[in-house]
């Protein structure tokens, strides 16, 4: 082994078929698509086609079982047109079908990884809840077992591809008196009887991705839905998460890229005093600033996704994750910048994108709790 | 992608972590605080193959690559800054020129002894008037015959108080300007040759910088490295493999000030507890080894792309302008977290801060990597 920046020809093949794809059918309609807060059903399915739905699934359940840094540049790639579409893939890829993937029986990852990983079938991840974001342990909704059955009953809120989705990763507490010990993990189709989801959420950005509340009213499912042991849900849930961070970073990286990239073409053609304004210091220093941690920032990304085997895999994603979301954010900040008032105005792609960084800081762990992820690796050593 | 170390790689860490930790860290306060010279050092340092990392054995070099000399570089700054310049001076700014541009005999009357670390090297290129812009440079090569007769005064020149070679730019024809620059490698006992006092600074204390002096100095034309008119290229290019050089010392530096300070927040006891259970301690130590990890990802990605592309000047400047400020960052924390002991001398963190301070200044200050990245991007695409 030595160091080694390239990416290998099949990786670079992959960047350019998924960036191929997301000019040419993705890009047509994504300010249409971003008003109207549209979940775009075709797309999806077609992205379901490519394989870009169950890259992190064995070719033999019907996935393409692509490596994680494969996975990371598709996900950069279609982020890069449409961070929407992005989280979408991400959700699906990383939170439902990767813990089913990792956790689940052998009869359960046949039923439900084909469908998924060939998009016929849209995943989610109900973890969060109305009164528990970053403390996930303080859950409330409960599971009990009845006869051959579970029955949920519970509330989560800001579920990714909640419409859309039919099969879902759900987090309950099976056992009150246990803590964190007494959460376990379930698949949750979404025609169960005793599930419903709310109307969904007009949000500052990612309005092309579908998020809503899920409601479990008695929501009955067989047992065989249960991944892993009973009250192993916490570990599951932690365990995916730490997995997901590498699909929201690569979310930010790919929105950095084009946020360098509309930059650099708006410097170039914007004349003011005579010159593009190119020309000037301040808006060269930012454009530096941009390419430096875009740099950064993929590296990073790539290097945790490398890293997963190894002890300080979970640090490294953190670090991934929060770096290249706050990075993300700071370039989208100053390619608006660059643009002036034009940057304001939803014409330009800026806009639009500058609404859509806000939330990777937030989702899948904020920059904060990833923070103290990192800090109790460095301090558990 | 790869981004482990090779086996070969992590011996030498392990090897130079060793002699750092043995001979270079016990005098490093010392000489610190007297300014002294560590020759001495240098020497022991030339017989584990530092002074000439990446020159071919059969030139006295250790014949390891970029990232095995980045490796050795970091280990010995994580200590010892001054030392960490002193060998990269030797080996980027003087070797590597030798090694790209001198005829054989050259090699072998300079190169050769230079790389075994049996004399020292210095690089005098800026000048009182001509920092940034070194195109702007006085110093004047006059023809005489098969000499040339050098007058000038160079300012700044780390080693230059012990230095036994040295390599000068002086102009051949102050009409042609930056073209009209040519280099010479020249003994420092030449008639005309005179050093400066040593120039106290607020850190890298220890590492011989000085002022140079040519009055009249007669040197053979056979000293001339490269054409007549090739000099500012050859120092444009030096300096681009000096960068990762110092990217690497800034590394080196933030990862020593970082160490310090996890071990510090573990024992320091306030309100009851270390102050390492505190969120905000936390926030600092991820800060930290978020930025350092990205930092010695882009020292690496620059180190493989001087192994492996024609054309690197991006990603050294991408790394020595992120790893700098990461230095500046990190050493700031550091101290922050040991409160007022950080500010005393008995501590090695106060030391780091200030050795940090002159990674964002010399090898081309901050500002013109900022100019360098941006030129790139603008010119791509």
């Amino acid at each position: 082994m030595a160091i080694d920046f390239s990416l290998s020809d099949e990786q670079e093949l992959l960047r350019q078929e998924v960036r191929r794809f997301a000019e040419e059918r993705i890009r047509p309609g994504l300010r249409e698509r971003d008003r109207a807060h549209e979940f775009p059903a075709g797309l999806v399915a077609e992205m379901g086609e490519l394989g870009l739905l169950g890259m992190l699934v064995p070719e033999e359940l019907g996935g393409t079982g692509h490596d994680p840094l494969s996975y990371c540049v598709a996900v950069e790639e279609v982020s890069r047109v449409c961070p929407s579409l992005g989280v979408t893939m991400s959700v699906t890829n990383s939170v439902c079908c990767w813990p089913i993937v990792r956790y689940g029986s052998a009869e359960l990852q046949r039923r439900v990884l084909p469908e998924l990983a060939a998009g016929r079938a849209i995943g989610g991840f109900c973890l969060t809840e109305p009164s528990s974001g970053s403390d996930a342990g303080a859950m409330r909704s409960v599971a009990r077992r009845e006869g051959s059955d579970w029955v949920l009953d519970g509330e989560k809120a800001w579920i990714t591809n909640a419409g859309p989705g039919r099969y879902f990763v759900a987090l309950a507490k099976t056992d009150l008196a246990a803590g964190k010990r007494g959460i376990s993990a379930f698949v949750v189709p979404a025609d169960a009887p005793g599930f419903r989801v709310g109307t969904g959420e007009e949000k500052l950005g990612l309005r092309a991705s579908n998020t809503a509340a899920v409601y479990f009213d008695g929501c009955r499912i067989p047992a065989a839905n249960l991944l892993g042991e009973e009250g192993q849900g916490f570990k599951i849930a932690l365990a995916t998460l730490d997995h997901s961070r590498l699909g929201i970073a690569a979310q930010s990286v790919g929105i950095h890229q084009r946020a360098l990239e509309l930059a650099t073409d708006y410097a170039r053609e914007r004349i003011q005093f005579g010159v593009p304004i190119a020309e000037h210091q301040a808006v060269r220093f930012m454009l530096a600033r941009m390419a430096t941690e875009l740099a950064a920032a993929r590296a990073l990304t790539y290097a945790a996704a490398l890293a997963e085997h190894r002890s300080d895999a979970g640090r490294l994603a953190a670090e991934a994750k929060a770096y290249a979301s706050e990075a993300a954010n700071r370039a989208c900040r100053d390619a608006l910048q660059i643009h002036g008032g034009n940057g304001f105005c939803e014409e330009y792609e800026i806009a639009r994108l500058y609404r859509d960084v806000r939330v990777t800081t937030i989702y899948e762990g904020t920059s904060e709790m990833q923070r103290l992820v990192i800090a109790r690796q460095l301090l558990a050593r | 992608m790869e981004i482990e170390l090779s086996e070969e790689q992590e011996l030498l860490r392990e090897t130079v972590r060793r002699f750092a930790r043995e001979v270079v860290a016990p005098r490093a306060k010392q000489i610190d605080a007297s300014g002294e010279f560590p020759l001495a050092t240098f020497r022991q340092a030339a017989e584990l193959g530092l002074a000439g990392v990446c020159v071919p054995e059969e030139l006295g070099g250790a014949g390891m690559e970029m990232i095995a000399y980045c490796v050795a570089i970091e280990e010995i700054s994580k200590v010892c800054a001054s030392t960490g310049v002193i060998l990269s001076v030797n080996n980027s700014l003087v070797c590597d020129p030798l090694l790209r541009f001198a005829n054989d005999e050259q090699k072998r009357q300079f190169l050769a002894p230079l790389a075994a670390g049996a004399k020292l090297g210095c690089f005098a290129l800026t000048e009182p008037e001509a920092g940034s812009d070194a195109a702007a440079l006085r110093s004047r090569a006059r023809r005489d015959g098969d000499r040339y007769v050098l007058d000038g005064d160079k300012v700044f020149i780390t080693n230059g108080t012990h230095a036994d070679v040295a390599l000068v730019f002086a102009s051949t024809d102050p009409e042609k300007k930056h073209r009209g620059i040519s280099c010479f490698v020249v003994p420092c006992d030449t008639p005309g040759f005179r050093r400066g006092e040593h120039e106290y600074k607020l850190g890298v204390q220890a590492s011989g910088t000085t002022q140079l002096f040519f009055d009249a100095m007669s040197v053979p034309a056979a000293w001339r490295l490269g054409e007549e008119g090739a000099g500012f290229k050859i120092a444009m290019s030096t300096l681009d493999g000096g960068r990762i050089g110092i990217a690497a010392q800034a590394v080196g530096i933030a990862q020593g000030a970082f160490e310090a300070a996890l071990a510090y927040a573990q024992e320091r006891q306030q309100f009851g507890q270390p102050i390492s259970k505190f969120q905000a301690i936390q926030f600092y130590l991820a800060d930290m080894a978020m930025e350092l990890d990205a930092a010695r990802l882009l020292v690496y990605k620059a180190a493989w792309a001087k192994e492996t592309q024609k054309r690197y000047s991006l990603e050294a400047a991408q790394a020595k302008l992120f790893a700098s400020e990461m230095a500046q960052r990190v050493t700031n924390k550091a101290l922050q977290i040991h409160g007022g002991y950080g500010y005393t001398r008995e501590y090695d963190v106060e030391r780091f801060f200030r050795d940090a301070r002159i990674t964002e200044i010399y090898e081309g200050t901050s500002e013109i990597q900022k100019l360098v990245i941006a030129d790139w991007i603008l010119k791509a695409g």
